[in-house]
Order: C-alpha cells, then structure tokens, then sequence
C-alpha cells in the first residue's frame, strides 16, 4: 500500500528525521492559511499523487507570495495529474502539501527496501541524489553505495560510517546522519515497510540533514497489524476496478486487450495471458482468483472483467488445487445467470473434483465451450474473437 | 528414489483442526501418505481424522518421530510455525500459507542458518509430492504419476500443468517440489536441482519460473556447471505488464534482472530447452528424456 508523500513525512517525523514544515489544505482558502501558520516568504506547493515524476508534470510548483499559493492549490486540486509514471488519465488531486522552502546545499538519495537475493534490508545512497538515479546506477554505478543490514545485529555504526563517507560528508553531518539512518531503519522494521526513499534528502544552508520528498510503500501483507497505518489508504488513487477487485481478494490489472481471462494462481494467469499472446490474441486483464475461492468470489470476478466494453471473449482457466472446480462451475453458471454474459466463454476447468464441476456446467444450458487443454482454450479463445459469434439483433 | 519425502516419511499436519488442515489432511490421507497426527495448540490428548493431536510439535516429534510438517496456519501465525517445527527437529517444513509479511520471513530465513538440516519448502506453495508416496500439500493428487521427472517451479498452478503434461506424455514425475513465489522463501531453484541431479530416479528436470528477481538467472548458472541432466525451463510473465511502482530503488536494486526475457537468455545460455507456451513443457522434456 502506497502512502501519500504528506503521510510519509508525518510518519517520518515521529521517528526524529527531519522533515520541512508543511500543512496539507483540500482548497484554496486551507491554503492561504497554511501559508499564514508557516510564515516566511517562499513555499512549495505540492500536488499528493502516488506517483513520481510530479515536477516536471507541474505538481511540484515554488510559490513567493500568498496569491501565487492559493493560485497554485487551485490549479492542481481537482484535476488529474499525469506524470510518467501514471497512466494517460493520471491520479486525482484531492489535497496539496504546502511547506516552508529550504536553501539546499547538496542533495542525496537514500532509500531502504528488502533485497529478495540477498535475505537482507538494503540501504541504498548516493551523493547524486534529485536527479535521475536509475540512469545513474546504469551509467556510473560507483556512484551509489549498498549497505545490506543483518536482522540479527541490525544497522551497524561501520555502515553508517561507509555511507557518510561515500556521501562525502563531515563529521557533524556524519553524526546526524547516524540518527537519520537509525531511525528510518527503525520505522521501516516496525511499520513492516516495503519501500522507503527520499529523493532527494539535503543538506541544507545551515548544514541540516532534511527530507525533501518521501515515498513509503506498506506491505499489504502486514497491515493486518498496523491499524494506524491501514486508515491512511486512499482508494482514489488505484484504479476503481481495481479496488473492487480488492474487496472480494482477487488480483486484477486491466489490460488493453480483447480475451478477458479468470485463472487461479498468478503465475497460470501470467501463463494464460502469455500463451493467447502466442496464439494471436491480446489479453484484456490479469486476473487471478487466488487459493480458497468461493462462488461468490467467482461471480464477482466475471462481473468485474464483463464490465468492459473491449472484452469480446472469456477465457477461463482453472487447474484445481486449494481451489475446487465443482465451486467454480458453481460461480460461473450464477455469473453467467446474473450478468447475462453475452460473449462467447471457454472453460478449461482441471483438478479437484473436475467431473462435478464439468457436469455442473453442462447441466446449467449454458453457452460455454468447454476446452480440453491450454493450448485448445487459447486456440477457441483466440478463434471466438476473430469470427463473432452471431449478429447482433439490435444492430 | 526420490527426493526429500517418500513413503518412509513421517508427516504431521501444523493447523491440523482448522478448515485447510482438516481438507487438506484428509486428502494426504487418502493418497497414501503416511500422516502421524497433527498440532492445534489446546487440542491435544483428542484425534482427529482417526489421528493423535498435540498441543506443540515437540510433543508430536516426541511421540510419533515425525520428520516433515504440512503449515496450514494463518498468515500472521505462520512465522512462529515454523520456527516451532525447525526447533522440534522437523527436517522437511512445507509451509503451504500465503500473505506471511515479508519482513516475517527475513527474521525466519535468518533464524533457519542455525538449523542447516531443515529444509523449507514455500511459504506461500503448493507443497511437495513424490507420486504414489507421500503428498505433503494442496497439489490434486490424481494428476500425478510416478515416473521420472522432478519438477521444480515457484508457481503452484502452473506446477499442477507441467504435472499433467508430464503424466500425460507418459514419463510421471520423481517428485514435484512448489518452492513458492514469496519473495524470500525456503528452498531454491538451486537447491532442488541439485537434489534431482543426484538422484538416479530423476532422468529429467522441468524447471518453471516467474518474472521478478534473479532466481532463474542464477539457476542458469548453476545448470550450466552442474547439472548434467536434461532440463526444460518455462518463465511465466512475458506479456505481463511492467507493474506501476513507486520510486527507483527496485531497478536499481535489480540491475536489469528479473524481466522473461532475461531469464530466458539467461537459460538458453546454459543450454537449457525453454519453452515459450506453457503448453508445449510436456512435449519438450519427452523429446529429450525419451519414452
């Protein structure tokens, strides 16, 4: 779960890293008094997307007077900002950060995330932080230090002293730093964090160690035990069928094609979408009903991939394991009742109890065509959106 | 032959009473397997499904001499299940839950080094099986047949397809070992291949991949030097979208590993027979090992 850069610095504060002062306002007339609770004579205003790349997309603008703030919050709240991150439709501003600006001295990146190879929490800085750092690892990868933290000893003062010295720091700096990593090593273990970075972290005029931007990322795994941060998820952000596809605990992306699939197990649905590629058709989605589906689970799945107008055929394929195919047939035949499906779907049903879940769908008078193999699904798919199956009455 | 589970192996179940354990372990039962008993902390001194029950696994080991384990706890329980199975001595851990936080799993990877003969299979898997045997999982036993393939994959369905293809073309399989898509897991690619190597039962070894990560690129590696068997390898996620991330430090991170196509060169290099359809595993080990 992604949080907003507003939540993260909150976040980070609480943790003695030192963030710029800053108020969040959802209309102009909130930020006009921002700017008068944080006085001074320049702000930043800055539009709260889960998406990078907001500055050079205009959600990132420096303000010198009250009127130029409350100009900026207007322009950007209530519109979509479409960075090169976001899709073409962009993420909906809802509410801007107003902060107080800061004279930067030099700029850093640092961010910690687990690293899967290696069993390990990775601290990652560079002295070449604000601009772009992936170019920089590809082009100059001696400009960016790794550190990979033992669980058991945890962040170790050698470490921050490689890192402080690769950012080319002093010793004051160097001292601050220390605080700096301890904490941020801290929240991302006790808030069970996926990603944590901030790019760029300054060293200010008045030689202070400052997050600039944020960007936390929660694991959804652990939020079962993190109430305080569960509360902070926006769904305006995601993508509405996405979140629908949430609630029931199916993993969907919708995708541009035209053969809708329903698989379980990701790695099969990644499978299946590959295999209608090879085949000559385009997948419409990713969608995967997971281990311990049910009929209603099922069922909501198809309303969720019939919803769009580009699907013209549904595949469904489902090798049984955890999940039973007599339930499955079960949720197709009360999908294909309620939604009145009227594009062709192939089943490929195999697995745990495959002759109930076969003879529940040919009992059901349904039009589905039923396939013997992957191949042979991906090949009926592929062949029912080529030749439609009947016109249409009413055109 | 076979590797890590066959019909000497002692199983117990981790969850027992609950609903998963309970199917799950009525099915291992009906297959064949030889399952002792099972744990549910405040259950034990009952049966159930004709089996004793324990309050710890200590207490199960103890008195059934179990060696391998079946997880079917929650999420959030999942860790501590497995660090009680490694303690008790249990030296095949099959933990089948999924959504165990990853940070959960580093504590568990790293408290693991201290118990260099247990070995654990997922989270977050189907399990492992050596067919006509011992099922220790949710895979459906009847797709299986005893035969000459080990399969190695880190997707639980997509292991269930190159098992039927397998038993469909008439080879069966050694054992199927589902090492689990978390991004820190027991087992590895690795480590499974270099069983099936040695084992003289195993004629072949299909290998299925993911995206993501470097898994199947140090896999690669180790094919090339090690292993003298004939290997087919599929990766999963050619046409899958680049997934909408924040920040950069996962491709930093990364390198450029992880992508299909990276894998696949990668394997391909090592003189691995990849396939590009899922459809096609089946044909393309059977044209290899033979009938």
């Amino acid at each position: 779960m992604n949080l907003h850069e507003f939540q993260a610095k909150d976040l980070l504060a609480g943790y003695g890293i030192p963030v710029p002062a800053g108020r969040t306002a959802t209309s102009a007339a909130q930020a006009r008094s921002a700017v008068r609770a944080l006085g001074g004579s320049a702000w930043m205003v800055k539009a709260q997307v889960h998406a990078g790349g907001r500055g050079k997309a205009g959600g990132v603008r420096r303000a010198g007077s009250l009127d130029e703030v409350s100009a900026f919050a207007e322009a950007m709240l209530g519109t979509r900002l479409v960075t090169k991150q976001t899709t073409a439709e962009g993420q909906p501003v809802s509410t801007v950060l107003i902060e107080s600006t800061s004279d930067v001295e030099r700029e850093f990146y640092l961010s910690l995330l687990v690293d899967r190879g290696r069993r390990r929490i990775a601290m990652i800085a560079s002295a070449a932080g604000g601009v772009d750092i992936e170019e920089v690892a590809a082009t100059e990868p001696g400009k960016i230090v790794s550190e990979f933290i033992d669980p058991v000893t945890g962040l170790q003062p050698f470490q921050v002293r490689r890192i402080g010295f690769a950012l080319g720091l002093d010793a004051q700096r160097r001292k601050q730093l220390g605080a700096v990593l301890d904490g941020l090593y801290r929240l991302f273990l006790e808030k069970d964090l996926g990603l944590l970075e901030l790019n760029p972290l300054v060293q200010t005029s008045e030689g202070t160690l400052l997050a600039l931007d944020a960007k936390i990322d929660v694991d959804d795994n652990a939020l079962f035990r993190h109430p305080d941060l569960k509360v902070l998820e926006d769904p305006s952000q995601a993508d509405k069928k996405e979140v629908r596809a949430k609630q029931f605990d199916l993993n969907y992306i919708a995708l541009d094609g035209s053969i809708a699939c329903m698989v379980n197990g990701a790695g099969l649905a990644m499978g299946t979408m590959d295999i209608i590629k090879l085949h000559g058709g385009e997948p419409a989605n990713f969608l995967d009903v997971g281990g311990g589906t049910d009929a209603e689970k099922v069922s909501e799945a198809f309303k969720l991939i019939t919803g769009d107008p580009a699907v013209k055929a549904i595949l469904v394929n489902i090798f049984g394991g955890i999940v039973r195919c007599d339930l499955i047939a079960e949720g197709i035949v009360k999908a294909v009742r309620e939604t009145g499906v009227d594009v062709p779907v192939v089943v490929r049903l195999e697995g745990t109890n495959v002759e109930r879940g076969r003879a529940l769908l040919s009992e059901s008078g349904l039009a589905v065509i039923p396939a013997e193999s992957l191949a042979d699904a991906a090949d009926k798919a592929v062949a029912a959106v080529q030749r439609p199956a009947s016109p249409s009455t009413t055109s | 032959m076979s590797v890590l589970v066959d019909e000497s192996t002692r199983v117990i179940c981790q969850g027992f009473t609950g609903r998963q354990g309970t199917f799950h372990s009525g099915q291992a039962i009906a297959y064949g397997t030889n399952l002792v008993g099972g744990v549910t902390p405040g259950r034990g001194g009952g049966t159930h499904l004709g089996r004793p029950v324990f309050d710890t696994v200590q207490d199960a080991v103890r008195a059934t001499g179990a060696d391998a384990t079946m997880i079917y706890v929650p999420a959030a329980f999942a860790a501590d299940a497995i660090l009680e199975a490694a303690a008790a001595g249990v030296q095949v851990i099959a933990c089948i839950t999924e959504g165990i936080p990853v940070l959960d799993m580093l504590k568990v990877k790293a408290a693991l080094a201290s118990y260099p003969h247990t070995r654990l299979i997922g989270p977050n898997c189907p399990g492992v099986i050596t067919p006509g045997a011992c099922k220790i999982g949710i895979m459906p036993g009847h797709i299986h047949s005893k035969g000459c393939i080990g399969i190695v994959s880190r997707s639980g369905t997509l292991t269930y397809e190159a098992v039927h293809q397998t038993t469909g073309c008439g080879l069966g399989q050694s054992t199927c070992i589902g090492i689990g898509g978390d991004p820190i897991h027991g087992m590895s690619f690795i480590d499974c291949l270099r069983l099936f190597e040695s084992d003289p039962e195993s004629r072949g070894i299909v290998m299925v991949g993911e995206i993501g990560g470097s898994a199947e690129e140090d896999a690669a590696e180790f094919i090339a030097a090690e292993v003298s068997k004939p290997v087919v390898a599929y990766i999963a996620g050619v046409t899958a979208p680049p997934g909408r991330r924040m920040g950069h430090a996962g491709a930093i991170i990364s390198g450029g590993k992880g992508t299909a196509e990276a894998k696949y060169r990668a394997l391909d290099a090592a003189g691995v027979r990849t396939v590009r359809s899922a459809a096609e595993i089946g044909a393309a080990i059977h044209a290899l090992v033979g009938a």
